[in-house]
């Protein structure tokens, strides 16, 4: 039965996007729920989605077949263009990031809405964008999510520690004179590239899911940056794969089923995990130090006795 | 540099006519102030008196309104060597979304200007700067579980780590037990003896005291004195004051220095 699945040329081509999203989704997704910005997924697909509509309106214009030729490259733009506007606005500090996100998310599908109008579709035109469309994944489409995310995993794990600076405390970076407007602008675009690889696979409208449950739940089990960023993109390969693996014999959205089980290991997870750590503690968290004040001899004994029962 | 000609030490910072406006408050008022190779100053003052801002625009987090302010003879900004910089913030909620142990936080002190990824060897300095503020055994700890003063220590293994020449602290030992205070001072009086330069925001002289070399006191947003270390006043007779000489600047110190007894420890 595998063998059968993976000799499926559609599912083998389905299968490896998944996979490539699966890893890179959540690498981006460790840095925006890193600096508070979980939701910043979410705007970018919304304004991507103006970007398929732009596309399209094009390739008509263009007289291209098909007429959403020029959809994913269209999403491409748009999102980077929408990215790196909202760090733009966040540096300005007019406008709050919070703020600057709601007004995307507006902008985006009721300009995406308003340009697949103008362009001869209808709303029903974005439903494949919106909710993923894996099975129609054709080899053109497969090398541009091979190349983006190959161009993501690089700045996304080489930069790791840079990044990471500039997420972790802003103002120590710009005190450290590393380029930090730079930096976030990377962080913007390469987030832009996740969607727009992940478009096919989840869907815009859940893009945002597979860059942060992952995160979420390797939040859970681990207390380090490097390894919640590796923790989350192995959940991010399991559930996108897995989830692949049951749309191929049942059918249902790939799409909403890679994210139900992501949430689904994350509700899981969420409840083993206390489980796991509770056990005995690793020893006496207060470290045993001098007091500041001189304290009376009873008080004196009482701490040595507290220290013994920590022990 | 301007000062180098008529002073044989060599500048390292350098302030000149500072402002620094936030929205419509007129925070710095024209700041100069000068520190020399191998000094150690103390710029004290009242809450609210500027210092926090000063040491901002001194490492380029705020930018200044007008004036100018040099590192190392570079104006700050991308010209400045950064390596040779460390900076210690206030504790602050810094700190993102998701944990981060000591390690990974220390050795982001590593990177500076245009170094993007950490060098050879990034372990094991991270572990001694760990060792020199007393947490060599915390590296694996989530920062966020560590106490306030723990946190603190940690911010300031992240400066040491890059073996600056000048460190620039803002109350270092704000909330420190005064056994760390005392390993602090005494970490500091290793790095100074070796030629480091220091331009440290305190609320009073503490452990630093014997080290302090010169004090700047603002007021307001501007200098008001620029000289000898105040003294601390007679009324201090708390654990970690040692030093209780009376002396006659305390009078030109006033309320100000009053208000920076106030607040050390939790």
């Amino acid at each position: 039965m595998i063998t059968l699945m993976l000799t499926d040329p559609f599912m083998q081509r389905a299968l490896l996007a998944a996979l490539l999203v699966g890893v890179t989704a959540p690498v981006v997704g460790t840095y925006l729920v890193q600096r508070k910005l979980s939701l910043l997924g979410d705007g970018i697909g919304h304004v991507a989605l103006t970007g398929v509509a732009l596309g399209w309106l094009v390739g008509v214009g263009a007289g291209l077949t098909p007429n959403d030729a020029l959809a994913v490259p269209g999403a491409v733009v748009a999102a980077v263009v929408g990215s790196v506007l909202i760090e733009v606005v966040r540096r300005r500090g007019r406008t709050s990031g919070d703020l600057a996100l709601a007004i995307m998310f507006y902008g985006g599908i009721a300009g995406g809405v308003l340009l697949i109008g103008i362009a001869g579709g209808s709303a029903g035109n974005l439903m494949q964008y919106l909710f993923g469309s894996i099975s129609t994944v054709s080899d053109a489409d497969l090398w541009l999510t091979v190349v983006l995310s190959a161009v993501v995993l690089t700045v996304g794990v080489g930069l790791r520690h840079a990044l990471f600076s500039v997420s972790h405390d802003e103002e120590f970076a710009v005190a450290s004179g590393l380029p930090v407007w730079a930096l976030n602008v990377v962080v913007a675009v390469v987030s832009a590239l996740t969607v727009t690889v992940a478009m096919r696979v989840v869907g815009l409208l859940l893009v945002s899911a597979l860059m942060i449950v992952p995160v979420a739940v390797a939040q859970q089990v681990t207390h380090a940056f490097g390894r919640t960023m590796l923790t989350a993109s192995v959940v991010g390969v399991v559930v996108c794969v897995s989830g692949l693996t049951i749309t191929y014999w049942h059918n249902v959205s790939p799409g909403a089923t890679i994210v139900v089980l992501a949430i689904a290991v994350y509700a899981v997870v969420s409840l083993v995990a206390p489980l796991l750590t509770r056990g005995r503690p690793a020893g006496d968290p207060h470290p045993d130090l001098p007091d500041d004040v001189d304290l009376p001899a009873a008080a004196t004994e009482r701490a040595a006795a507290a220290a013994k029962e920590c022990r | 540099m301007r000062m180098s000609t008529d002073h044989p030490a060599v500048t390292v910072v350098e302030a000149r006519a500072l402002h620094f406006r936030a929205g419509a408050s007129h925070i710095l008022r024209g700041v100069d102030l000068t520190v020399r190779r191998g000094e150690v100053v103390a710029l004290l003052g009242a809450n609210g008196s500027g210092k926090s801002t000063l040491v901002k625009s001194l490492v380029g987090i705020n930018a200044p309104t007008q004036g100018e302010a040099r590192l190392l003879g570079a104006p700050v900004g991308s010209g400045v060597d950064w390596s040779r910089v460390g900076y210690v913030p206030q504790r602050s909620g810094a700190g993102g979304g998701i944990p981060s142990t000591a390690q990974e936080v220390v050795a982001s002190g590593l990177l500076h200007g245009r170094r993007l990824r950490l060098p050879r060897g990034w372990r094991e300095r991270v572990a001694a700067a760990l060792d020199q503020v007393g947490l060599g055994d915390r590296g694996g700890d989530p920062v966020h579980l560590l106490s306030g003063g723990q946190q603190q220590r940690i911010l300031i293994a992240r400066a040491l780590v890059r073996e600056p020449d000048l460190l620039i602290l803002d109350e270092p030992v704000a909330g420190v037990d005064v056994a760390s205070q005392e390993a602090f001072a005494a970490t500091m009086r290793r790095l100074v003896d070796d030629g480091l330069t220091v331009l440290v925001v305190l609320h009073e002289l503490g452990e630093l005291e014997p080290l302090v070399t010169r004090a700047v006191v603002l007021g307001h947003g501007k200098v008001v004195h620029d000289g000898a270390p105040p003294r601390p006043r007679e009324d201090h007779d708390r654990a970690g004051h040692r030093h209780q000489h009376p002396h006659a600047d305390d009078n030109t110190l006033g309320e100000q220095a009053r208000a920076l007894d106030l607040e050390v420890r939790p």
